[in-house]
């Protein structure tokens, strides 16, 4: 039984992390540029997707489709931000949530259109498949693989906001928008970048699934509700608290499915309700105001 | 721009005027249009109030929920499992629209604690974790089968008038009538204090706050109101389509009536539902030349919040307005 939870929880700890990498995009973003974009999920099955074709064209290497293809979600993260989000910063809430709405539309179809509605289910790299024995356990690589990615990236993550200038200037505007651009900061610049940045998280947690999950047009749809259902236990615009929030909503799961497999789909929600009741701007988010 | 004195009673005349064509129109479909129109127009009628639901909350409240599936969802199964149980169809779908409303109130009493983004993620969230119910609750709703071999049965009255309602024509009759008549309710509700209220709401929640209104309480009554009707829109669904999916308690269903009204334009009581027939509409029109329709739909979304911010509807009005100024 001991070896069944430990490995229910390195499962679900690297389901976490698909997860984290989609919401820590999506708070990031939302902290900066107050936008809450809807096509997240969209980027991150763009993620899956471009890396899958990189590794196509690339006669199967993974470690080249886990670079380029993140790169390229990237891309059309900057495409959509500057080429059509920043028109609609000074509009209400809900003309910015339906521009990012209709490119979850359009990515959905795009991604049909070149690659064909059935799900693709590419095999996992040769050195990372199999599996260790870790103290009479037996785990498998790749998801411990995914794990430490994960929490690289978090602590990159951590780095660069809290270490160095630029993430600085992030984190001033994300605390006083209108203080920072009076201090100097060029917003507009400043906007593309972090858009980009999260959008390459989400891709990069594309990415990382592609090979464990099979791959499918509806792959980001679901992932956007869990990813809203953890920064909202985590607090909006806390990367903090879309680690514990996802890591939480990660172990619900796995555990879930163990010991209450009829509600495992439920679970997720009930958290979040749970929380919101006791601190309803969740747990490391700022008091609404 | 100072309007001419008696325009604005002149505008409402040419409104209620508009507004009894369009009903009467509604009504002669049957006798003009074949089986394909009949459908076609109650899933318009069907989507407008859906959207109406969703735009009490929005356009008046500014509160924009993406989780009323989950009460379309709840008025459609209540009302199936009421057919399938061989109640008539008047009770059953009253009733379902009632345990919509309750539904509503259930999840309401989170929601309504939260405003603008969260208020969205919330009732998104509660929308899924319905969806969650009823695709695992196999045992009431069929799962991922759903429902299936719904009667539309009678209608339900005492004496005379407890006809059949088996064919699509009088279904058709008994959905556009029902369908009206909540419609005259929801604009009855929006010119009333209550209306008012919910748009002082939205101008300024801490000074309506400070005029005595109960904010929350308010927003509340708006929410169980808006899951009524959402959920009579779906028990409506469920006799016509005679099977209920759990699709219809999935987010892209709940996204529909947000698409219909910003596309008609929130700010107009009437745009909901011409966004409802455009949206529909659109649909109809690009599904008969690519399966890829929801592309071309969010390019026309795309430019749509792009160019019209306000809507269908309001882009014509203030293009009304212009005219009307310049003439003046």
């Amino acid at each position: 039984m001991g070896h069944a939870l430990l490995f229910q929880g390195i499962v679900g700890l690297s389901e976490a992390m698909y997860l984290w990498l989609v919401a820590a995009g999506l708070s990031l973003i939302f902290g900066v540029l107050r936008v809450l974009n809807f096509a997240h999920g969209g980027l991150y099955m763009l993620g899956a997707y471009f890396a899958f074709a990189v590794s196509r064209a690339s006669g199967g290497s993974f470690w080249m489709a886990l670079l380029v293809g993140p790169l390229l979600v990237a891309a059309v993260g900057w495409v959509m931000e500057f080429g059509f989000l920043r028109r609609v910063y000074r509009a209400e809430v809900s003309v910015q949530l339906l521009l990012t709405f209709a490119f979850v539309l359009i990515f959905d179809d795009l991604v049909k259109l070149v690659f064909g509605p059935v799900y693709q289910s590419p095999p996992t790299p040769a050195a990372l498949s199999g599996a260790v024995s870790i103290g009479g356990s037996v785990l498998p690589v790749y998801h411990l693989f995914i794990l430490g990615v994960g929490v690289l990236v978090g602590l990159g993550l951590w780095v660069f906001l809290e270490r160095t200038r630029f993430g600085l200037v992030i984190r001033a505007t994300a605390a006083d928008r209108e203080m920072a651009c009076a201090l100097g900061v060029r917003s507009s610049r400043l906007f593309t970048w972090v858009f980009v940045l999260g959008a390459w998280l989400a891709g990069l947690g594309g990415a990382l699934s592609m090979p464990v999950r099979a791959i499918s047009p509806g792959m980001g749809e679901f992932i956007i509700i869990e990813a809203f259902v953890v920064v909202v236990l985590g607090g909006l615009g806390s990367l903090r608290g879309a680690f514990l929030g996802a890591v939480l909503i990660g172990l619900l799961h796995a555990y879930g499915i163990l010991f209450l497999p009829v509600f495992e789909l439920a679970l997720a929600y009930v958290a979040m309700a749970a929380v919101l009741v006791v601190r309803p701007w969740g747990l490391f988010g700022v008091r609404e105001t | 721009m100072e309007a001419a004195p008696g325009s604005a009673a002149r505008r409402r005349g040419a409104g209620a005027a508009l507004a009894l064509i369009l009903a009467v129109a509604v009504l002669l479909v049957p006798v003009l249009g074949g089986a394909f129109l009949q459908y076609l127009v109650l899933n318009v009628l069907l989507l407008a109030l859906l959207a109406l639901s969703f735009n009490l909350l929005f356009g008046m409240a500014g509160l924009l929920s993406f989780g009323q599936g989950a009460f379309y969802a709840g008025g459609a199964y209540a009302a199936a499992l009421l057919l399938r149980a061989g109640l008539p169809l008047l009770p059953s779908v009253l009733l379902g629209a009632l345990f919509a409303a309750a539904l509503a109130a259930a999840i309401g009493a989170f929601c309504v604690r939260h405003t603008r983004i969260y208020f969205s993620m919330l009732t998104l969230a509660f929308g899924m974790l319905v969806y969650a119910v009823v695709w695992k609750w196999t045992d009431v709703t069929g799962g991922d089968d759903g429902l299936i071999g719904i009667p539309r049965g009678r209608l339900g009255l005492p004496g005379p008038m407890n006809v059949p309602v088996e064919t699509l024509q009088r279904y058709y009759f008994f959905t556009a009538a029902l369908v009206l008549a909540s419609m005259a309710v929801l604009h009855q509700l929006s010119a009333s204090p209550f209306g008012l209220t919910l748009r002082a709401i939205r101008e300024n929640a801490e000074r309506a706050e400070f005029s005595g209104v109960g904010v929350r309480r308010t927003i509340f009554i708006a929410f169980v109101i808006a899951g009524f009707f959402a959920g009579l829109s779906g028990a409506l669904l469920a006799p016509l389509e005679q099977t209920v999916s759990p699709g219809t308690a999935h987010w892209t269903k709940s996204a529909e009536p947000v698409m219909a009204t910003l596309i008609g334009g929130p700010l107009s009581w009437a745009g909901p539902i011409a966004g409802a027939a455009v949206y529909l509409g659109l649909k109809e029109l690009i599904v008969r030349y690519t399966e890829y329709w929801l592309l071309v739909f969010g390019l026309v979304l795309l430019g749509t919040v792009l160019a019209f911010r306000e809507g269908l509807v309001g882009a014509l009005a203030g293009w009304l307005a212009r005219r009307r100024a310049g003439r003046a």
